[in-house]
């Protein structure tokens, strides 16, 4: 499976949307029906390309956020609003709409349940989308290897998938809303040595640039090996 | 046919001469970062760069050394196979030509190795001919750790993954070994203008 996934021609396949779901005001999930889809990795993404009446079009990345067990291709899309596609497949978008996508793409930044050992996930706003699809593997596939998920964003509002984050330490770095318990800073060595106090989990870390390059600094710095740190970045420029 | 996404416009910058984005690709003004890992920082007293594997002499070079070899600052446009094209861009470094003087390579490939234990390869002709650069500055300052300072090596006719950041050395050998991300579903040889970007592309 995890060669399988991404061996040979990645083709374009015609996707339908199914069904949207709106996590929060700015992004949505669009599970869409994809004919002859080989499969996934958790942690891995799609190209999406985009045809506009007059031939022009857009490709963009876009992670995705399904588990492999799951019925239909789940990606989450956060707005940005001078992005190109992100815009048009959060506002204008409907279920029933046709699009083109390729993948799955990326054999690193991933998980998957035959992997032993402590699972470390880091996630900074959206950065949460590829970690959310380990985590829904992670029970779908009914590991019980220890898993931590860190999650931080300006609001409570901010946050995708609220109803899916019990057990995860969460900070909120600009607003909490009254009797929020959890941390309400940016992240920190301290905040991370309370979550991790050992080394020997594998990390996986996925947000802006800033905040991924802090979160993979402050690891190394608690002693955490490098080489167990793994990355994934996007920005405004994500379109 | 592919299907048109009904209200879907262009929002492309105008006034982009289009023989300079290849397909597929969008023109920021950002610099965006993309790595696999923590970004290294080795101190610039243990820094050092090496040519060697497959040539009749190997070298290397100190951080002094290496600022002491004859310069160029190049004007080229950069592309990403994540999407983003950034035209323009200005840096300078040591020609890969100048690096390989007097080494006599016999080899055809040569594989990049950088701090974090990244690697790439590329044909030996792809970073020869006055079309690769060490580069250490960008922009007229010095390159910033998480773009790959304090030395990335240069190759804007490639896709960018092949300008490998923290680069420490290239190793010429005499088959085309993959590198990181060419063994991670990535094209071999990355060209922008071929829309090289993955396995069988």
């Amino acid at each position: 499976m995890a060669g399988a996934a991404v061996l040979g021609r990645l083709t374009w396949r015609v996707a339908t949307i199914r069904d949207m779901r709106e996590e929060t005001a700015r992004a949505k999930s669009l599970v869409l029906d994809v004919p002859d889809w080989p499969g996934h990795l958790a942690g891995q993404h799609v190209d999406v390309r985009l045809t506009a009446e007059d031939g022009y079009q857009a490709q963009r990345s876009y992670s995705i956020a399904s588990a492999p067990e799951a019925r239909g291709l789940e990606l989450t899309i956060e707005r940005i609003d001078d992005g190109e596609v992100s815009p048009y497949l959060v506002d204008e978008a409907r279920p029933g709409d046709r699009f083109e996508l390729r993948g799955p793409i990326g054999g690193y930044f991933v998980w998957h349940a035959g992997l032993d050992g402590p699972l470390g996930l880091i996630a900074g706003g959206s950065g949460l989308v590829p970690l959310m699809a380990m985590l829904r593997h992670r029970r779908a596939a009914e590991a019980t290897n220890d898993a931590r998920l860190l999650v931080s964003a300006p609001r409570f509002d901010d946050l995708l998938y609220r109803d899916e984050l019990d057990g995860a330490r969460i900070t909120l770095t600009r607003q909490a809303p009254p009797g929020w318990d959890g941390f309400t800073r940016r992240i920190d060595a301290e905040m991370l040595q309370a979550i991790w106090p050992a080394p020997g989990a594998r990390f996986y870390v996925c947000g802006p640039t800033p905040f991924v390059e802090e979160a993979a600094r402050l690891l190394v710095g608690l002693g955490h090996e490098p080489a167990a740190v793994r990355t994934e970045r996007f920005g405004p420029t994500g379109g | 046919m592919p299907p048109i996404s009904r209200g879907f416009r262009s929002r492309r910058r105008t006034g982009l001469d289009p023989s300079r984005v290849p397909p597929g690709q969008y023109v920021t003004d950002d610099f965006p970062v993309l790595s696999a890992g923590p970004t290294p920082h080795t101190p610039l007293d243990q820094w050092s760069f090496a040519v060697g594997g497959a040539m009749e002499a190997g070298r290397s070079w100190t951080w002094e050394e290496l600022l002491a070899l004859p310069a160029e600052t190049v004007t080229v446009d950069i592309h990403c196979v994540t999407k983003w094209s950034k035209l323009d861009t200005r840096w300078t470094g040591v020609s890969v030509d100048v690096l390989l003087e007097e080494t006599q390579p016999w080899g055809d490939y040569v594989v990049a190795f950088c701090d974090g234990g990244y690697t790439t390869n590329l044909p030996l002709e792809d970073v020869t001919g006055g079309r690769a650069w060490i580069a250490y500055e960008f922009d007229g300052e010095p390159l910033e750790p998480e773009h790959g300072g304090p030395v990335r090596l240069l190759v804007p006719h490639l896709y960018f993954w092949k300008s490998a950041k923290w680069v420490r050395g290239l190793n010429v050998t005499d088959t085309d070994e993959p590198g990181f991300w060419e063994t991670y579903g990535y094209h071999n040889r990355g060209d922008p203008w071929q829309e090289q970007r993955y396995w069988g592309d």
